[in-house]
């Protein structure tokens, strides 16, 4: 026996008759992406570490060799080579994948040595404002190291100057470091996570505790169609949510939107569906509600805290970031990001598209396979 | 050969191939270590009406569960419209009707609602016209829009009646359908039961009410998951070779105190202003009464299930709390 679309649809209507009914969950749902956006207003500030940055440098001498190895060992950066080139540079950090670029120019050591104050150029996404400053603290102490380590003999004339050289420092995407650039679009993802996920993982154990389970067991609905019919009333709540954050940020917070619309609700809409399929996969887990609610925690507690909506995620531990690259709320933060603040297209969204693709597969496969069929 | 795969028309060939609407055999149930139905074959024939009794707790609905395949027998065969209860339980759901003990219709639906998601989740043809049938035949058409909510318990259960013949199922389980049904209510809906056997609809059904046991064609009675008699009421009544008297007087409390005490006397039960007092031996039994004024009375049903119930609470139930 295949797929019946009209009994699907027979579990559409009733679902959405009984969220209609059901006043409370709907201005739940309405109301908390409201009360989060106030709450989060203000930032929560951190202490990054190992952030990935891009070296293009047009000059070498022991003083940029200098500069580099101490970088290196500042902690705060961690520097990644495999992109060496201007164009190369600019992408990756366009991706998201480098949070900074150096750039030596060529001429540097030259006019180090004449003393006529040479320039180094840090370009840094400056999306997320707190790594940023966090980083920026600590380049001047990198100037002041190489100072005194290659500035010795008849050069150190040079170096009673306050300042060799000078690091230019530009902050793209977010040049004021508006924090709330940054954690808006996040809270995005943040909100649609928690209520959605709560939402369907209540779906199938609210039936099971009502004692309607029995019944719709003994109908011929099929689990694919109770549980794909059982999300589709949410796929609505939660492109309203995205609809209502995306106004606020705009119009309340400012944020600047700088990409394609239609983007922001293709992979908000994904999104949506990726967590409707996780909660149904807790719904058809759990033995009752309790458990379906525990269980959205455990999951919803990792990604605020892993997803690069709290900390900068290249900031944290690599074990972390393990943890964080299968939590859909990372992809996301970096698609909504993308697409809002820095106009990427889909071409460059797509290393963040394919993993929630993904996850949404197998997860709908995983509710297919838990879900009882009978009352054992 | 799966079943499902076989065109239309073989379908129907198969539906007709089938002798007993329920067959099934040696079906056991353990919930955890407590084996609550033990062996149970059952047959119940086409345009059969099987009355299955047995006291609170004895495995009724579970056995139903089984037959309808909401729960896995965890040995035992069988089958249900000539489907097979362990691997065709789909087939079963789309061509039995099942009534759950507990009302199980959304609360939150209408009345109308509610049939009208059984109707499309059957893939019923006609779907409205069939709605607003039901709804006339409740007598529920003006409160149609009421939230199932609002019935009340009688009415809940004949909504979920109504619900469940809505398709008009060849095999109907019902779990106790008239619980809590007002005396009128429950006369309609046995006449409209004996109409739809005559046309060869199959029931199996529930009940604690010993008036509706006697409207039954058969009965099964278990008792702490063992079929302990199966057959017509006469049947079962004569089987038991029970003697009954009943016992006229004053002070009945005591007299049925005193008596119990004498091994002849299986039961003593208190009906009103009389004393029933049933034994095996009519000799011994007429010994003890007689300084009593008493007559010999046939055996009735509830009789014979109370000494059935307190027989096996005696041989099976001590591992059992209730
Ligand atoms: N899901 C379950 N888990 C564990 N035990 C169960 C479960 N369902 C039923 N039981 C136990 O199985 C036994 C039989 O229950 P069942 O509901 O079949 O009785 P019943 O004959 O329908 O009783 P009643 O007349 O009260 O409806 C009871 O002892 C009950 O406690
Ligand atoms: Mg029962």
């Amino acid at each position: 026996m295949s797929f019946s679309l009209n009994r699907w649809w027979a579990i559409v209507l009733k679902e959405f008759l009984q969220l209609k009914r059901d006043r409370v969950t709907f201005a739940m749902m309405v109301v908390l992406p409201i009360i989060q956006l106030a709450l989060f207003g203000f930032a929560i500030n951190t202490d990054p570490k190992h952030l990935p940055i891009a070296i293009v440098s047009y000059d070498e001498s022991d003083f940029t060799r200098t500069i580099l190895s101490s970088m290196q060992t500042s902690d705060y950066f961690a520097i990644n080579t495999d992109y060496t080139t201007a164009d190369e540079a600019q992408a990756a950090l366009k991706k998201g994948e480098i949070q900074f670029i150096l750039t030596i120019p060529s001429d540097f050591t030259k006019k180090l040595l004449r003393g006529e104050k040479p320039s180094i150029l840090l370009e840094a996404d400056a999306t997320d404002p707190v790594t940023v400053s966090v980083a920026l603290a600590s380049i001047d102490g990198i100037a002041q190291q190489v100072a005194k380590k290659d500035l010795v003999g008849s050069l150190s004339t040079l170096w009673s100057q306050k300042n060799p050289f000078e690091i230019r420092v530009h902050r793209l995407y977010n040049p004021n470091s508006i924090n709330q650039y940054n954690i808006i679009p996040g809270l995005m993802g943040t909100v649609m996570t928690m209520t959605l996920t709560m939402m369907t993982a209540l779906a199938i154990t609210r039936e099971r505790e009502r004692g309607t389970m029995e019944n719709l067991l003994a109908t011929p609905a099929r689990p694919l169609e109770i549980m794909t019919g059982k999300i589709i009333p949410y796929v609505f709540i939660g492109l309203v949510q995205a609809s209502l954050i995306l106004f606020a940020s705009h119009f309340v917070f400012g944020v600047p939107f700088n990409g394609s619309i239609v983007l922001v609700y293709t992979v908000a809409l994904l999104f949506i569906a990726v967590n409707l399929t996780i909660g149904i996969t807790i719904s058809s887990l759990a033995q009752n509600m309790l458990q379906a609610l525990q269980l959205t925690i455990f999951y919803f507690l990792p990604s605020i805290l892993l997803s690069g909506f709290m900390f900068p995620f290249y900031g944290m531990p690599v074990w972390a970031q393990h943890i964080g690259e299968i939590l859909p709320l990372t992809y996301f933060n970096r698609l909504i990001r993308g697409i809002i603040l820095k106009d990427n297209d889909l071409a460059m969204l797509w290393p963040n598209i394919w993993p929630l693709l993904i996850i949404a597969v197998v997860m709908m496969t995983l509710a297919v396979k838990f879900y009882k069929k009978t009352l054992d | 050969m799966h079943l499902c795969s076989i065109p239309d028309s073989l379908w129907k060939l198969h539906l007709s191939t089938y002798e007993n609407a329920i067959d099934v055999r040696g079906l056991n149930k353990y919930f955890g270590d407590k084996h609550v139905v033990k062996d149970l074959s059952l047959q119940v024939g086409r345009g059969e009406i099987l009355g299955f009794l047995g006291p609170n707790g004895s495995g009724k609905t579970t056995a139903i569960r089984m037959l309808c395949g909401l729960l896995t027998p965890d040995s035992g065969e069988g089958h249900c419209l000539g489907y097979d209860i362990t691997t065709q339980s789909d087939a079963i759901k789309r061509e039995a009707g099942y009534m759950t003990q507990k009302f199980s219709y959304w609360e939150d639906l209408s009345i109308r609602e509610n049939l009208d998601f059984v109707a499309r989740v059957y893939e019923l043809a006609n779907r409205k016209h069939v709605v607003d049938e039901a709804l006339e035949t409740l007598g529920l058409t003006s409160r149609s829009s009421q939230l199932a909510r609002s019935l009340s318990g009688g009415w809940k259960q004949r909504l979920a009646l109504a619900a469940c013949m809505l398709r008009h199922p060849k095999l109907l389980l019902l779990d106790e359908p008239t619980a809590g049904v007002d005396p009128n209510a429950r006369r309609d809906f046995w006449e409209e039961l004996h109409e739809l056997a005559s046309k060869g609809v199959s029931v199996l059904i529930s009940t604690h009410y010993m008036d509706e046991a006697e409207r039954c064609h058969k009965l099964a009675y278990i008792a702490y998951g063992n079929l302990l008699a199966k057959g017509s009421a006469q049947s079962i009544i004569e089987e038991q070779k029970l003697f009954t008297y009943e016992v006229t007087g004053e002070r009945l409390m005591e007299i049925s105190k005193v008596i119990e005490k004498d091994p002849a006397i299986e039961q003593t039960v208190i009906f009103g202003s009389t004393l029933h007092v049933s034994g095996k031996n009519s000799e011994a039994i007429e010994e003890v009464l007689k300084t009593q004024q008493f007559k010999s009375i046939p055996t009735s049903l509830e009789d014979v299930f109370i000494y059935l119930m307190k027989h096996t609470r005696d041989n099976y139930g001590e591992s059992y709390e209730l």
